[in-house]
């Protein structure tokens, strides 16, 4: 199974996947295009993967989640250019009671942003376009978490101004 | 070319969205004479035109794995500078 998808992602295809009599609690989570960005108004963007490293991440994810919790998990991250209100990524997590469906599922997004290499290239109303997340951020010893939504951004093309807010 | 040469190492370097803009190329290979780390690779790569531009200390890959700096590198590696990841 792969979890980097180009298709739209189908999510009751994926919950599907993990529902069965024996789970009666199931969670899913979906990650949809913003339409904006740090005060900006976003109009489309991209992902892309280094798809190998990807693949073998979120495999690593999925199992670490099935070995700390009794439960059923899928999962598909979309590659590729999408619209704002599309699904980015798609978890699903069943077990046979609530706790651990919630649990796992926020384990697999929280780790899926911290660890699978995908970027996102955002393309903004007045023209820019930047790649999301900044220098710092991305360096070894500065803490995953500096990676989020809120850092700044390495600036590809500007027709009308040249620093990230 | 001689029958003495010292061993040398090649590794393939994989870059990624905006270091693969920032250097102009997504892959390189980068060959040493004797052993390396990581991070004489990125060294090796901060010295390209527009390499000035990578941090210092980037996160990075070796064989799909994420590794820390001073990671060894042995014949055949694939090494991959990845910028900060922007999943989910």
């Amino acid at each position: 199974m792969s979890y980097l998808v180009t298709d739209p992602i189908d999510l009751g295809a994926l919950l599907a996947l993990v529902q069965s009599p024996e789970r009666g609690a199931v969670s899913s989570f979906l990650g949809t295009v913003r339409n904006h960005h740090r005060g900006r108004e976003v109009v489309r963007l991209e992902y892309s993967a280094y798809g190998p490293m990807a693949e073998a991440e979120c495999g690593r994810i999925v199992a670490e989640a099935r070995s700390r919790w009794n439960v059923a998990v899928g999962l598909k991250h979309r590659v590729g250019e999408l619209e704002i209100g599309d699904t980015a990524v798609a978890i699903a997590a069943a077990s046979a009671h609530r706790d651990e469906a919630f649990l796992a599922c926020r384990y697999v997004i929280e780790e899926v942003k911290r660890r699978v290499p995908i970027w996102k290239r955002e393309v903004y109303a007045d023209g820019n376009v930047e790649w999301v997340g900044s220098g710092a951020a991305g360096q070894q010893g500065s803490g995953a978490e500096d990676g989020r939504d809120g850092s700044g951004g390495v600036v590809i093309s500007s027709p009308s101004e040249s620093s990230p807010s | 070319m001689t029958s003495t040469a010292i061993s040398t190492l090649t590794v393939r370097v994989l870059l990624f969205a905006s270091y693969a803009e920032t250097l102009g190329l997504d892959a390189i290979e980068l060959t040493f004479d004797g052993g390396a780390t990581v991070d004489d690779a990125i060294e090796r790569l901060r010295a390209l035109p527009g390499g000035e531009r990578l941090p210092p200390k980037p996160l990075c890959a070796v064989n799909l794995s994420q590794v820390r700096l001073d990671t060894p590198l042995a014949r055949g590696d694939e090494l991959a500078v990845l910028p900060p990841l922007a999943g989910g």
